[in-house]
Order: structure tokens, then sequence, then C-alpha cells
């Protein structure tokens, strides 16, 4: 079905969020890779500097959800809009096309993301990581880029490493870097793909606490996909719980961690607090 | 004496000068053998157009470059010298090998790293010019200094399209005075003279680059 425009914003079952003034709407959203259908029919909501939580078992399709919105895939189906502009289209007269490659590197630039493996760029510098897009993305200065990359590495403490390469870093440090890389674009939404779960267990809580320091100081709204169910709790204003491509479950916190409703959202968090997470 | 050293060493200064028509050939040649084979292995990720350009590079791999020689020396005017078209000739054969090599080194990069230039919205000359190719040509630099010694050792060919390069040159005074042993003798000598220094310096930086 061709989404048009004058059609009221897409009712969010599943959750409690109003619709209007939200930043992001997926409205209708399938993914298949192939026969594999990874999301179905998704809608949901995510309001200005709201914190939300994407817990479910792997496979039920929360990475999916924060690749759409970093354009890293497409939609098979649906609208994604983001800050109520479409994401996944674009407008071309009255119609919604496919969007085109320029259109989505401009729209996704308010948009960062760290990555379950890092991803830092191995050939340059801590410093280079920090200020290579801001410098030839935003258009920054080199010395306005430079103080931005300084600021951000205090934020996540690590400005004595500021000229070391990636490769000298341990697993947590590069994290903390790459949280660093992306937050030096300012971005309105930041999405954050297990962000520890390539860590070594004693690695995990620095980076946790610098996500933390984060939320507290910004406004940034932040999706999360993370099995660290004390850090969900703790940092999110809503919990969304996925089972096989669609909202098993959603609510704040304390209702999915301390009184799920729902069978599957109750098998899923004693699996993974049996697994000593 | 079968071995004639006065004439070998009065030929000396020609087949140095045959010499040194093999290493230009060659160092232009591979230039282009680099660039061009860096812009294919590029192409390649179009789609449909990637096709295309695969394969010709498939049919200019797989056809004999003294094929190659022959032919195009035939169909150009007459004002293109003979070294000119043994030079673009020999690039274009082998930017169709360090094409593959450039293509093996991008494929190596980690499609993270892709990932990561996307999510921070860098623009393609960007991805491709300060992430991909600096990690991707730093693995296969041994690989692409290998070929640069299999150019030199094929430059013989360029006799075939009138280029006096070594080993014509070494002909052409070896038949006038019947002297070939000599002639072919120091044709290999002075190959060997240029092959294992650069085979050399090629190992070092297979060992300095390979680990990473």
């Amino acid at each position: 079905m061709p989404p048009s425009d004058n059609r009221a914003a897409p009712a969010a079952a599943d959750t409690d969020t109003p619709d209007t003034g939200s930043l992001i709407v997926f409205d209708q959203v399938v993914k298949r890779f192939g026969d594999l259908t990874v999301l179905d029919h998704l809608d949901f909501s995510v309001a200005p500097g709201e914190r939300v939580t994407l817990i479910g078992p792997s496979g039920s399709g929360k990475t999916t959800i924060l690749r759409l919105l970093m354009t890293l895939e497409k939609v098979t189906e649906g609208t994604i809009l983001v800050g109520g502009e479409p994401f996944s289209h674009m407008r071309r007269g009255d119609r919604l096309v496919p969007a085109s490659e320029s259109y989505l590197r401009a729209r996704r630039k308010t948009i960062g993301m760290v990555f379950q493996q890092f991803n830092l760029f191995p050939n340059m510098t801590v410093r280079k990581n920090l200020t290579e897009a801001p410098v030839h993305v935003l258009g920054l200065g080199k010395e306005e880029a430079n103080a931005r990359a300084e600021e951000l590495l205090d934020l996540v403490g690590l400005s004595d490493k500021i000229d070391a390469h990636p490769t000298q870093l341990s697993g947590g440090q590069q994290q903390r870097v790459a949280i660093a890389r992306a937050l030096a674009m300012r971005p309105e939404i930041l999405l954050l793909d297990e962000v520890t779960s390539a860590l070594d267990p004693e690695l995990v809580a620095g980076v946790l606490d610098v996500l933390r320091t984060v939320a507290e100081t910004t406004d940034i709204t932040m999706l999360c996909v993370t099995h660290e169910m004390g850090f969900a709790r703790d940092v999110s204003n809503r919990v969304l719980m996925f089972d096989q491509g669609r909202i098993a479950e959603a609510g704040a916190p304390e209702e999915i961690f301390g009184d799920p409703k729902e069978e599957r959202t109750k098998a899923f968090l004693r699996s993974v607090l049996d697994n000593g997470y | 004496m079968f071995w004639d050293f006065q004439w070998t060493w009065e030929v000396m200064p020609d087949l140095l000068q045959g010499l040194k028509v093999t290493v230009q050939a060659t160092l232009l040649g591979y230039l282009i053998a680099l660039v061009l084979g860096l812009g294919v292995a590029m192409l390649r990720r179009v789609p449909v157009l990637g096709t295309l350009v695969h394969a010709v590079m498939e049919f200019i791999r797989t056809t004999p470059l003294l094929v190659q020689l022959v032919f195009v020396f035939a169909l150009v005017p007459s004002t293109v010298t003979a070294l000119t078209v043994g030079i673009v000739v020999l690039g274009v054969h082998y930017s169709a090998y360090t094409a593959e090599v450039y293509r093996s080194g991008i494929e190596g990069v980690a499609k993270g790293q892709w990932e990561a230039a996307r999510a921070l919205s860098l623009p393609a000359y960007r991805t491709w010019g300060a992430v991909v190719l600096p990690q991707a040509i730093r693995k296969v630099i041994p690989a692409l200094g290998n070929y640069l010694i299999a150019m030199f050792k094929d430059t013989p060919l360029l006799l075939a399209i009138t280029v006096t390069e070594l080993l014509a040159m070494a002909q052409r005074v070896g038949n006038d005075e019947f002297r070939i042993v000599e002639a072919y003798t120091v044709v290999g000598f002075l190959f060997l003279l240029v092959s294992i220094p650069s085979a050399f310096i090629i190992r070092r930086l297979e060992r300095r680059y390979a680990a990473v």
C-alpha cells in the first residue's frame, strides 16, 4: 500500500506514546531478507529526547530497526518518518518514492550509531577518527573539530589517547572512542547496537558509565539494543520487547522488568538472567 | 677464445641502452597498471557497469600479451611509436591483474568500516580515499610488487613490435658479430641484476605490511 501524505499519523497500537510530535515514526514497516520476515508490519514511534530500549531474543528484529534508521538497510514495505519527514522515502510532488542516495546522506547526518564491533577506522589516530566526519561532512574548521574531539575525549575519559591508534586501545576504550566519534556529529538521535556485547566483562561498566553520562547531560534521543537489563532499567523511559518481528510488549522499565504481562517477556527475561547478564 | 671479453665490453653501452628502454617500459607500464587497475577495481562495485568492465578485463587477462601487442601495433597509426604502444598495452594488460589484487584488498576491508563511514555520512570520496583504500592497499602492496617483477620479465615481448629493448638490442649486436652467447648471457645477467634487488625490496615490504 503506497503511503500518502494526508493520512493520519499511524496508530501505534502497541505503545502508549502519542504520535503528535514524534521524532521517529515506523508506519507498517516490513523488512524481509529473502523469505525471512524480520520486521512484520511494525508500528511504533519515539518522542524527542526519549530513551528507548529494545530487548528480545536474537533474530527478533531489534538490530534491524537501528540499521533501517541508519539507512544501512532499506525497508521492504511501509514508511519511516524522522522529524515528520519521510526517511525511507522522499517526496516527489505529492507522492513518496524510495529515497535517493543523496537524500539519505543529507537526512542521516542527524543520526549517529555505535556498533557492537566499534568499527573505528584503524588507519587513523583517535583524533582523526573524531574529526574526519565533522570536517568533511559538517564543514567544521580543523581547530573547531579538534576542540570538539578533545572535549568529547574528556567526556569519555580518554584525553590521553588522542594520538593513539585504535589497535593500541582495549575494546572498552575503543568503544568509548566510538561513542565520542558518534557524538562529534552532534546527532539528534543516537543508535546503540549491543555496544557492550563484544567486550570483556570487566570493560562493560566503563562503557555503560559513559552512556549514563550522555543520557544525563544531553537530550539526545536514544535507541538502544542491549542485553544489559540493569542499564536499560536505569537509563530508558520505555522498553520495547520484540518477538518475531513484532512488539510483544511495551512499557516503562519498571513495568517490563518488575511486572511483565506477556509470557514471552517473562520467558525472555528469565533466560537473560539465567545467562548471567 | 670461446668468450670474448673485449667484445662484450665494447657492446656493453648498447646493451645498457637496451636495458634503459626495458626499465622505462616497465616503470611507465606499471604506473598505468597501478592507476587503471585501481579504477577498474572501484568500478567493479558499480552495478551493470562493473559487470561490463569485469568482462573486458577477463578478456584481456585470458588472451596472450604478445597477441595484444601485435594486434594493437597493427591497428594504431604509424605516428604512434612502437615504445608507446608497448607501454600502453603492457600497462593495460597488467591492469587486469592489478585490478584483481586491488579487489581482493577492497573485499578484505571489514564490512563494518563501510557501515561506520555511512553512519558518519562520509561522502564517497572520503569513504574510498580516507577509509577503504588506505586499508585495502596496505594489504596488497606485496602482491602489487610481484607484478612489477612479472612485467619486467615480460618486456622482451616488445621486440615483436620493433621496440629495441634489452633483448632486441642483444639480438642486433650479437648477430652482427656472431657473438650470440656473450650477448644473451649479458642479457640474462642484466635481468638478474635488476630482478634480485627488486625481489629483495618486495620481500621486505611483504614482511612490513603483511602482519597488519
